[in-house]
């Protein structure tokens, strides 16, 4: 038994499709694709909205921004 | 080439290898600008220099021996069935045969050894780039040659051949090279490191290690970026373009043509394409946010995926390719960080873990994914399985990686041949070519004013 249903390569190829392990599972792939991608944008959100913050909080006299400007 | 088609084969074949060769500069041309812009300033061009001269150095030592070591140790020697070296076969890359030179009735060797070559020198740069600003130039190139054209092409004869032991005793599956050139130039750096010991100033009196941020992140991203595209070519030359069902032992039936992995056992350029992409997204995705868009990190962890992922391309989903680099992006960012602390290894670029770790973790979980399926097209094979592929992990990462590279340099650092002195450390390796950079330009600035009238 094997992952992707081959036990053999010694078969005629045109016989053969999808190789891939865990077949019939497509769906269930694609929605945890699906969940990983929405994670990541959610993920990202929360780490920005903490880096913002922060820089907020940063410089409350303006003079390292001003710097920054003259830097270009 | 006995009829046109074979000759349109061969040919096809020969220009498919010679264009992933080009592709595969790239790698080092990218790790070339990205250890550059990792270095400091005064060490610049020392930096370079070490990885340039990596390229005539394997190239000249792979053509001698390194190319003859692919094709005579497959079976060990005497690991397999008490087979010795395999002479026969080996017979066409000695370097005073016919076949490594110009020969008209063999048009693959040359680019094939190339091919092998440009892998040959990857192995190499991937150390490069661990041991910047203290190893003697000297040094690194006795050990990329080690690596180069000696143990990373005994690793392949072994777990990526068709006919290596590896591959028949323990169903080892590495297609696009977690194993055979990752994890091993990985182990092989930490070996290195281990010996060499932290640049100056990388840890506090209390153990604490220090940020020795990059003079250039910028162009430490595109040296990764260029890595990726060279990537291209690596996962390209890792496969057979076009083999009929004849040239495979007769063990593939009917008359379907078809590209194979380096192990003659079915795959295509469609899938693997899928695959890369997919894991060098997860790798980003992943590397993003655990590094807090570090820019560094993100661009690593997008090759620390790619190389989790690898050892399984040929036959992944692409999903699964996906979720899998995300799982050795995570795991390389945080390996790197614990090992830093626990054991105060200052791997400057993160090679070890980017390659080493990730490459490791690669096989092991393609173990898993992929178990029971066959290995290879030939009779008697062991079929993949996670036991096999932890023991070519250990055997790649430890054997054939870590313990050459801790004995070398061992040897090396007992004849005060490893690491430079510490006053040179400090003043940076490119001091006097500094100086006299100096010099020169107040020479001729001055010689010019005079000129002004």
């Amino acid at each position: 038994m094997s992952t992707n249903g081959m036990s053999s390569w010694a078969v005629d190829l045109k016989d053969v499709a999808a190789v891939y392990p865990f077949q019939g599972t497509e769906f269930i792939m694609f929605i945890i694709g699906l969940a990983f991608w929405i994670w990541w944008h959610v993920a990202q959100m929360r780490m920005e909205k903490e880096e913002i913050h922060h820089e907020m909080d940063a410089d409350a006299s303006g003079k390292k921004a001003k710097e920054a400007i003259d830097r270009y | 080439m006995g009829s046109n088609i074979d000759a349109i084969t061969t040919v096809f074949t020969e220009f498919y290898y010679w264009v992933t060769v080009v592709f595969m500069f790239l790698i080092h041309v990218g790790f070339c600008i990205y250890e550059v812009a990792a270095s400091r300033r005064r060490n610049h061009l020392h930096t370079l220099m070490k990885n340039t001269m990596v390229i005539p150095l394997v190239t000249v030592t792979f053509f001698f021996f390194g190319w003859w070591i692919y094709f005579a140790f497959p079976h060990g020697p005497f690991i397999f069935e008490g087979k010795g070296l395999d002479f026969a076969a080996a017979e066409g890359a000695r370097p005073w045969s016919q076949n490594m030179g110009t020969n008209i009735s063999d048009r693959i060797n040359g680019v094939f050894w190339a091919a092998f070559l440009l892998f040959s020198w990857t192995a190499a740069s991937i150390v490069s780039g661990a041991v910047i600003e203290r190893i003697r130039s000297g040094a690194f190139w006795i050990l990329a040659v080690i690596i180069g054209s000696f143990t990373w092409i005994i690793d392949a004869a072994w777990g990526w051949h068709w006919d290596g032991w590896m591959v028949k005793l323990l169903g080892y599956h590495d297609a696009y090279a977690s194993g055979v050139i990752h994890a091993i130039a990985g182990g092989f750096a930490l070996g290195v490191l281990l010996v060499l010991g932290p640049r100056l100033g990388k840890f506090t009196a209390d153990g604490t290690p220090r940020d020795i941020p990059p003079h250039n992140v910028w162009m430490v991203t595109v040296g990764l970026f260029l890595i990726y595209t060279g990537f291209w070519g690596f996962y390209a030359a890792c496969n057979v373009p076009i083999i009929s069902p004849e040239a495979i032992g007769g063990q593939i039936t009917g008359t379907t043509w078809t590209a194979t992995n380096i192990y003659l056992a079915p795959t295509t350029l469609s899938a693997i394409t899928f695959n890369f992409l997919m894991s060098l997204s997860g790798g980003l995705m992943v590397a993003y946010i655990v590094s807090k868009g570090d820019a560094f990190w993100t661009y690593s962890g997008g090759l620390a995926g790619i190389i989790t992922a690898s050892a399984g391309n040929d036959l992944y989903h692409p999903i699964q390719a996906m979720l899998i680099a995300g799982v050795g992006a995570w795991a390389a960012y945080k390996l790197h960080f614990w090992v830093e602390r626990k054991f105060k290894i200052d791997d400057a670029v993160g090679a070890v873990a980017v390659h080493g770790y990730a490459g490791f973790i690669g096989l092991v979980i393609c173990g898993f994914m992929l178990w029971g399926q066959p290995s290879s097209p030939y009779e008697g094979y062991a079929t993949i399985n996670p036991i096999g592929q932890f023991i070519g992990a250990l055997i790649m990462f430890g054997l054939l990686g870590f313990l050459p590279a801790w004995i070398v340099s061992k040897i090396l650092n007992g004849m005060g041949l490893l690491r430079i002195p510490r006053k040179v450390e400090l003043e940076g390796l490119d001091f006097e070519t500094n100086q006299d950079y100096e010099a020169a330009l107040a020479d001729v600035i001055a010689a010019e004013n005079a000129l002004v009238k």
